[in-house]
């Protein structure tokens, strides 16, 4: 009996890993190139992480404003980013995602429309001008369920509940991957001339996250593992506005497009202290008083934008402040108010059940709060990860041959910070061109044979919880890394808690070994925490020895003992590797100077 | 997987939770292998359908104040699909049906870039039915399915709600009418509207999707004029 018997094999030229946006736009791409395709996600097909975006997708696309072209987006996501961003790819995003966004038109996505029967576009922070495509708040729904649905009629060979454990590498080359199905817990080896790492972020490494069981960093971890570079791990995107109660819904995301509306932001002395501070970098980019900001929601061209609509780093940091200082909500929060809009245009509870309802359900059904009339409480809460796979800015090829990420596993787009709805934007083009070219290099790749004794070493890893039915609790496990990210790596970051994360995370990694399950391999959730916790526990390693390796504060890092941005530190990404002897590898990796041509652009929209 | 029967589980309930929170308490504390399907716990992906004290509902959006104080909670797996274990049924047939609805196919576009020209009037009916989530309590619910399990004859309200969707896009020219007529059977649906009263996004299934729809089949295959002039020969 060969060794492959005791596995379901199957073939495919490019297989993707992951059924988000990112995905399913390469797994498109790729058939469309002829190749083979297999799409293999954990959750059932429509479900990802990306149904759960709300705001919008950003396309310099300028249909409300018609300032609005790919230079202006190439800055702000820029700016955004703290200059440490991939130029290559900040520039390909820029000038792509209006042609991609229009795809999804073509494929059966209803975008809301403006007066004048265009795709309508809304404003969002760090963004210059109104630049957000959307449906309501439920744009993400709207772009899987496209890409979904268009998708099943290209071919695509779809592994539903089944999750990657692990790659399959020969002479360096990615060739597959094994992993198991959850429905009866049979082990699985897909071949493959090519593979696309699409499987999100690490949102659940923190206690307090907008993100769902899905993102554990399974394919920063996977690339990890395979011999691949990750790059700016410590740039974690909080976000401003989660949910603070009840308890149970703590970290829920409010959608910025509450702010982008006419939100607005106040302490529990009803001041609106986001106009307190100001940073340098936007101070000709901010409304003067409350009455520019609200003539700059309306529209008004010649207004700036009120400081709600800052980037996150900034907006979560103040929100920070205001709870720290004793300013906060009943909750432990600050307020939202939406509400107060009715003071300006007639029909405002309508119109913002119109423009946010599902934020309005959310509120009602799981809090008892009428957002048309209530303040909403928020706070901080764990969004997004800037950092992941190192992939070429062209081709999303990762330091590994065979091996492509795209969408928020992968690094560079957005540098130190993200701004809101370039990721959905970052999905699409980049998802675009990971399946071209995986496409490309399947064509041309040779088939290796699979080396049984990997094969068998992770199956045994995967397999061995189940010999210790009396062993730690995997959840115990999980939610002890969650509590000391949480603490000691979260938006406030010094050397000394960073270390004494080090230190349990150390420990973690011992108990992890210990962790047993009980019952069967058939749909056993605790086997599949059991498994995820490497994941975890790899990247939370990443993120903190990368962040107390970045002396300074910058973008989505706030450093207590690093306070301000350094020269020195403007000039590099912080690049981890696995090292022969098993054990994490930082470099410092130095940025290449901004194109002259990008370097002008720069200048010019400052 | 088959078979099986409720077993008791014991939680304390703190403000604001939801079923589902109890459900992953349960997981945590007392049986980490108990399976059950949920991703975004906010409404918004369709994964954690269930019945609750015998009503289909999302686990996720219901409050536990909401439910009768101090009577056992019954927490059961949709009954229209074949369990797979606990709380997890096997939905796939949903897919196979969704795959065989003719997809999009837009006119040509209207503008010299590719793009289409269309008002928000134009798009707002397709829009109701895009919110759905899929989480199929609508198809859990209907009686047809449920019931009678004509689910090779009956492609249920979540896709005759989907069609619809295609049907009233403005810029969409495909004709689905002869499928729904005989291979969907729409005429099975004798309008209980149990699912508009299930749907979590408050689509108006019946009213809006399914009634215009099959108004439009009798439009096309019996045109009642057309019966009333031969009635009116056959008598001279
Ligand atoms: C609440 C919320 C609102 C947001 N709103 C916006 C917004 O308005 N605009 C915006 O631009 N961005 C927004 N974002 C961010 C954006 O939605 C995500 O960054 C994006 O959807 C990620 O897409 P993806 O394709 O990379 O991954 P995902 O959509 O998360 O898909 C990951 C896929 O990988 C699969 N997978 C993971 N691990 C494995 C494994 N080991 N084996 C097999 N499969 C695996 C998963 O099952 C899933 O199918 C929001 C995020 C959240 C949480
Ligand atoms: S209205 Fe029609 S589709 Fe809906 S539950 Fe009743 S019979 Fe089924
Ligand atoms: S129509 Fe409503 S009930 Fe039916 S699947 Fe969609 S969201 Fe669920
Ligand atoms: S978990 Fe997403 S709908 Fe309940």
């Amino acid at each position: 009996m060969s060794l492959l018997d005791k596995y379901i094999v199957t073939e495919h030229e490019v297989l993707v890993i992951g059924a988000g946006g990112a995905g399913l736009r390469a797994a498109i791409e790729s058939s469309a190139h002829g190749a083979k395709t297999a799409v293999i996600c954990k959750s059932l097909l429509g479900k990802a992480h990306t149904v759960m975006a709300e705001g919008g997708v950003a396309a310099a696309m300028g249909n409300v404003d018609d300032r609005d072209n790919w230079e202006v987006h190439f800055s702000d996501t820029m700016r955004g980013g703290g200059y440490l961003n991939n130029q290559v790819m900040a520039e390909h995003h820029a000038r792509e995602a209006p042609a991609r966004v229009r795809e999804l038109e073509a494929w059966g996505a209803v975008f809301d429309r403006t007066k004048d029967g265009k795709i309508l576009q809304r404003n969002f922070g760090g963004h210059r001008y109104p630049r957000l495509a959307h449906v309501g708040d439920r744009t993400g729904l709207e772009m899987i369920r496209t890409l979904q649905d268009h998708g099943v009629h290209q071919g695509l060979d779809v592994y539903m509940e089944m999750t990657v454990v692990s790659l399959l590498t020969s002479g360096g080359r990615v060739i597959g991957a094994m992993g198991y199905d959850r429905e009866r817990g049979r082990m699985r080896v897909w071949r493959a001339g090519a593979v696309v790492l699409a499987t999100g972020g690490i949102g659940k490494a923190y206690r307090i996250t907008s993100n769902s069981w899905e993102y554990t960093g399974d394919g920063q971890s996977l690339a990890y593992h395979a011999g691949a570079e990750l790059m700016d791990m410590e740039f974690v995107q909080f976000h401003p506005t989660g949910m603070v109660w009840p308890p149970s819904v703590r970290g829920l995301l409010v959608t910025e497009g509450v702010r982008g509306e006419g939100g607005v932001l106040r302490n529990s002395e009803g001041r609106r202290f986001m106009f307190d501070e100001i940073p340098e970098l936007y101070k000709n980019q901010v409304a003067k008083d409350e009455e520019e900001g609200w003539r700059y929601v309306c529209g008004d061209k010649n207004a700036q934008r009120p400081p709600e609509l800052l980037t996150r780093d900034h907006v979560a940091r103040c929100i920070n402040r205001e709870i720290k200082e004793g300013r906060g909500s009943p909750h432990g929060g600050v307020f939202l108010d939406i509400g107060w809009i009715k003071e300006r245009i007639p029909n405002a509870q309508a119109h913002i059940k119109k423009k946010l309802p599902s934020m309005y359900h959310q509120f009602m059904q799981l809090a008892g709060v009428d957002i048309t009339t209530e303040a909403m409480e928020v706070g901080p809460t764990t969004h997004y990860v800037m950092g992941g796979v190192r992939v070429c800015g062209d081709t999303q090829m990762s330091s590994v041959p065979g091996l492509f990420a795209a969408g928020e596993v992968a690094a560079g787009l957005h540098g130190a910070n993200r701004l809101g709805g370039n990721s959905l934007s970052d999905l699409l083009v980049f998802g675009q061109r990971a399946g071209e070219h995986a496409a490309k290099f399947a064509k041309s790749a040779k088939s290796d044979a699979i080396d049984s004794q990997q094969l068998e070493a992770e199956t045994k890893r995967a397999l061995e919880p189940f010999e210790r039915p009396e062993g730690e609790n995997p959840y115990a496990i999980q939610s002890d890394l969650q509590n000391s990210m949480q603490e000691l790596v979260g938006i406030v970051r010094t050397q000394k808690e960073m270390e004494q994360a080090l230190d349990v995370i150390g420990k973690l990694k011992v108990r992890s070994a210990r962790a047993g399950i009980s019952g069967h391999r058939e749909y056993n959730p605790g086997w599949h925490t059991a498994l995820d916790l490497r994941n975890l526990l790899t990247v939370s390693e990443a993120i903190t020895r990368s962040a107390l390796e970045r002396k300074e504060s910058r973008g989505a890092q706030f450093r207590d003992d690093y306070p301000s941005r350094s020269d020195e530190c403007s000039k590099f990404n912080i690049v981890t590797r696995k090292g022969a002897d098993g054990s994490m590898q930082l470099e410092h990796r130095p940025l290449s100077p901004l194109r002259a041509d990008l370097a002008a652009i720069v200048e010019k929209m400052k | 997987m088959q078979g099986g029967g409720f077993k008791d589980y014991s939680v304390e309930v703190t403000d604001g939770m939801v079923v589902l929170d109890c459900i992953h308490k349960i997981q945590a504390e007392q049986a980490p292998d108990l399976a059950c399907r949920w991703n975004c716990k906010a409404g918004k992906c369709g994964s954690c359908s269930a019945e609750i004290n015998g009503k289909p509902a999302l686990m996720c959006m219901t409050r536990m104040e909401t439910l009768p104080p101090g009577e056992p909670v019954m927490v059961e797996p949709m009954q229209t699909f074949p369990i797979i274990r606990d709380l997890v049924t096997d939905v796939s047939w949903n897919y196979e049906v969704k795959k065989k609805i003719k997809p999009f196919k837009p006119r040509k576009p209207d503008n010299a870039d590719g793009t289409w020209t269309v008002f928000q009037e134009d798009v707002e009916r397709s829009q109701e039915f895009r919110k759905c989530i899929e989480c199929f309590l609508c198809q859990d619910v209907c009686h047809v399915l449920r019931d009678h399990h004509k689910h090779d004859e009956f492609i249920g309200p979540r896709f005759l709600v989907f069609t619809a969707a295609l049907e009233m896009n403005p810029l969409d020219t495909e004709n689905r009418l002869a499928d729904l007529k005989d291979r969907d059977g729409i005429g099975y649906c004798n309008i209980t509207k149990c699912c508009t009263k299930v749907c979590p996004e408050h689509i108006t299934i019946t009213d809006n999707a399914i009634i215009p729809l099959k108004e439009r089949v009798v439009d096309e295959f019996y045109d009642p004029l057309t019966m009333l002039f031969r009635v009116f020969r056959a008598r001279s």
